[in-house]
């Protein structure tokens, strides 16, 4: 199989990016690919604490590319899967320390040693995201059921299409089944009629997944039975691999008054 | 069953999933053609300057909107036009 690079970008901020990233790093993993996440966020870097290796980091991206070290060097193997590493940002420079060919560099380096590099962006439009997009093969864009989000997704795709990195995938992060269920909530089905792009995941929220953040467990490693969202992202990352996976039913069990409300209103 | 409606139901366009829909619908329709209202207005605007001109029109009601069918976006203008039949009228 050739390498794959895969982008995970937004533009709006805070929707789940480094979430998704590790967690489809780590599931990859799982898949006993070898994989490698980079950090792109210099100057705001947030992957190494969300995978959990925060602690062993010695080189960086930045360090890479300035030839302090070998890229071998800054690839730091994640304590639980050997086949899964990170590639941390700088914390003290910031998104002019790297330029897009430097990236298409350290990207083709890597695609000689691992199977998937999965590319964690940074918010925004400007030189960080192109950084991250530069390189990319599939570009993942994470959105949330709210207008701002879905908006920003929107000129995402706009930008990908300007840069021809196609329209891209869409991940829907933190929807929730019940607030979608009583009309509160953009559905699924509401946001890929506006964007009008293949969708590739669907995230539900989940408290676990702040839990795992907490503990630098990546929640898709947790291998609690009953787990969605553990098992969203591993069916994201199966998605990822070319397999042809339904999307989970986020149906929740109605509650009498919620299935009259749903009757009355004709639904 | 309006009484139960009115209870415990909530109209399809209160809902407020579908207001969000319409408001991204609308605001994306300006994104995607970098056309803000307000330059709208201002083509709306100039259209019955020189439509004016010419013909005798309702400057009140001329309508400009810019409408998005898939991929395909256009402006659609409806301009009024007053004294109509007034050739009919006159004979």
């Amino acid at each position: 199989m050739s390498s794959k690079v895969i982008t995970v970008t937004s533009g709006k901020g805070g929707v789940g990016k480094t979430t998704v990233s590790a967690n489809l790093a780590a599931a990859l993993a799982l898949l006993d690919y070898k994989v490698a996440a980079i950090d792109a966020d210099i100057g705001l870097r947030n992957l190494d604490v969300v995978m959990g290796l925060e602690n062993r980091i010695v080189y960086d991206l930045v360090d890479v590319v300035e030839g302090r070290c070998r890229l071998r060097q800054a690839m730091i193997k994640d304590k639980r899967m050997p086949n899964l590493h990170l590639i941390p940002a700088a914390q003290t420079r910031d998104k002019m320390a790297v330029n897009p060919s430097d990236m298409i560099v350290v990207c083709d380096q890597l695609r000689e040693i691992v199977d998937f590099v999965i590319v964690d962006s940074p918010a925004g439009i400007e030189r960080g995201f192109q950084n991250a997009i530069a390189p990319a093969d599939t570009v993942l864009i994470v959105t949330n059921p709210e207008v701002s989000a879905v908006r920003d997704a929107d000129r995402i795709i706009g930008m990908l299409e300007a840069e021809e990195k196609g329209p891209g995938k869409l991940v829907i992060n933190r929807l929730k089944p019940t607030m979608v269920e009583r009309g509160d909530m953009l559905s699924i089905n509401d946001i890929l009629e506006i964007l009008a792009i293949e969708l590739i995941g669907v995230i539900p929220e989940d408290e676990t997944i702040l839990i795992s953040t907490n503990r630098g467990t990546p929640i898709a490693l947790e291998d609690t039975n009953n787990n969605i969202a553990g098992q969203a992202f591993r069916n994201l990352a199966l998605r990822v691999d070319g397999h042809d996976i339904p999307f989970l039913d986020l149906q929740t069990k109605n509650s009498f008054i919620d299935r009259l409300r749903s009757w009355v209103n004709g639904r | 069953m309006n009484w139960l409606k009115k209870l415990i139901g909530t109209k399809e366009e209160n809902k407020s999933s579908n207001v969000a829909k319409a408001r991204l619908q609308m605001v994306l329709t300006h994104d995607r053609n970098a056309l803000s209202p307000g330059l709208i207005e201002e083509i709306k605007n100039d259209i019955i300057q020189v439509i004016a001109a010419r013909v005798s029109i309702d400057p009140e009601n001329v309508v400009v909107n810019l409408t998005q069918d898939q991929r395909e976006s256009r402006l659609v203008a409806e301009i009024p036009i007053l004294n109509g039949r007034r050739d009919t009228t006159n004979s």
